[in-house]
């Protein structure tokens, strides 16, 4: 469970963040969703402690990343898995590196049994025989999936994805998200994507955070989003024309 | 105020890149490949323009000395002097800045255009450490290169000037001999590891601190050749008037 209290980002004179407090689950898919400059990044790498808020605490099941000291920072971060937009694979290593890089960073087991585990993750994203390619050999959608397998071979008890569906078509992008939420409760993890693709928002969002000029406007289910009277919401739904066009069929049928 | 904050955001680096160490038998591979791409990677055009440049101040000395007076062993020993005190430790220098700085600052800044630094930050490694460290381990084998650049610099000078026809073989390795202060090479050297210093942290700070995509790459890169070049030439300035003056 990720408790967020208060937090206020700023840059220079802008604020970004003005007051941002909510609870992300353990076990659940949790969304921050938004249009573009809402501040759904800027929450994430406040999350991950890449920003520092300048008000308000982030805790950790019950303890705040603020009150930290390096050596439990440091030991958080092995606790977490991240997915990012690009993929982030390092492209000087085999995708075989590239997934037992944590592994090999964060623990002192024999080179066989890191193997092992590496091919168990790369099985469970339903990958196999590519573990002597390179990124650059292999298409987006697989490097999303390895980029998820490389997040979550040290166990992670947080998973945190940017983006998970740029780039990638519907099909593929239905695929990760399904994937993200599948390991989420099959490992029993806090997972927490930043997304603004509406698909995402229905199929795994078990828990939505919408941002809008940096402050929390509302806050549900997948289910709760067609319900709610919110105008930010209906707004952000609607904005995407199919949408759009499928409330004006349901209108005309009613 | 621009210059001034980035030389701070310099040492600030340096400081992180010496904390939070990275796992030694990691660190032990990643000095060993860098040893590779930067030191082994560079012999061959080192090699080639050692020679060349070598035989060119040798037929360039042998040229103007009209006075038949002035014995002919100064091609030899124009030839030493001429690479060991400069031509060796700071041309050569210069090179590896175009081409060993190119190499780090657009490697380090591809990876921060497609978050792979961000990713070593989010999973609890000090990226400087990681990226930065054994560049600067690798680059402490840059005297190796420069003691052979300065042997093919004096062998193209024999052979230029031998083969050549402007001296003969007691004289070119008479004056090659003549007047020898070791205490050259050890300035030689010593200003070696300075560039050797240079040429591992200046382009990794371009590249660690770009902001951008692709096109910024290739402007940090040229960035990085211009300040490497710069720097060296001005801490060439400062160790020779502290170790010759």
């Amino acid at each position: 469970m990720i408790k967020v209290e208060n937090v206020h980002k700023r840059f220079g004179e802008e604020e970004i963040l003005k007051g941002i407090s909510t609870v992300f689950h353990k076990g659940k898919t949790n969304l921050i969703i938004g249009q573009s400059g809402s501040g759904k990044t800027v929450m994430l790498k406040c999350l991950l402690g890449l920003f520092k808020p300048e008000e308000g605490l982030i805790y950790y099941e019950d303890k705040a990343i603020q009150h930290m000291d390096d050596e439990e920072q440091r030991a958080l971060r092995e606790e977490i898995g991240m997915l990012f937009q690009g993929g982030a694979l390092f492209d000087s290593m085999t995708i075989e590196e590239n997934v037992m890089f944590p592994i090999r960073m964060f623990t002192k087991q024999k080179k066989s049994d890191m193997l092992h585990r590496v091919n168990e993750v790369l099985a469970r994203v339903n990958l196999e025989n590519v573990n002597n390619k390179y990124p650059a050999e292999i298409s987006g959608g697989m490097q999303k999936r390895v980029s998820i397998a490389r997040a979550i071979v040290n166990k992670p008890k947080y998973l945190f994805c940017d983006e998970p569906n740029s780039g990638l078509d519907p099909k593929t992008a239905t695929v990760i998200d399904n994937l993200i939420q599948e390991i989420t409760h099959e490992y029993n993890i806090t997972t927490v994507v930043v997304s603004h693709d509406m698909n995402s928002v229905m199929e795994i969002g078990e828990n939505i955070v919408l941002l809008k000029n940096g402050q929390l406007v509302w806050q549900g289910t997948n289910e709760d989003i067609f319900k709610t009277d919110n105008e930010d919401v209906t707004d952000f739904v609607y904005s995407s024309d199919l949408f759009r066009k499928i409330r004006e069929i349901q209108n005309k049928e009613n | 105020m621009k210059q001034l904050k980035d030389i701070g955001s310099y040492f600030l680096m340096l400081k992180r890149v010496f904390s939070s160490f990275t796992k030694g038998s990691v660190l032990r591979e990643l000095i060993f490949k860098e040893i590779d791409d930067l030191i082994i990677g560079s012999m061959g055009i080192v090699a080639f323009i050692s020679f060349f440049v070598g035989g060119v101040i040798a037929i360039q000395t042998a040229l103007n000395l009209d006075n038949p007076l002035i014995p002919k062993s100064l091609i030899g020993f124009a030839t030493r002097q001429s690479v060991v005190l400069e031509f060796a430790p700071t041309f050569i220098s210069i090179i590896m800045a175009g081409k060993v700085g190119s190499f780090i600052t657009s490697s380090i800044g591809s990876m921060r255009v497609t978050e792979q630094i961000d990713a070593l930050e989010v999973m609890g490694i000090n990226s400087l450490n990681y990226l930065v460290f054994p560049k600067i381990v690798a680059l402490m084998l840059y005297p190796f290169v420069i003691a052979i650049a300065m042997f093919l610099g004096m062998m193209g000078g024999y052979v230029a000037g031998v083969y050549g026809g402007f001296t003969s073989s007691p004289e070119f390795v008479a004056g090659l001999q003549d007047s020898f202060d070791p205490f050259h090479l050890t300035y030689a050297f010593v200003k070696t590891f300075v560039f050797a210093f240079i040429l591992a942290t200046v382009p990794s700070w371009q590249g660690y601190y770009m902001k951008g995509g692709a096109l910024e790459v290739g402007k940090a890169s040229t960035n990085s050749f211009v300040w490497t070049s710069v720097l060296i030439i001005l801490s060439n300035y400062i160790v020779t008037q502290l170790l010759l003056s």
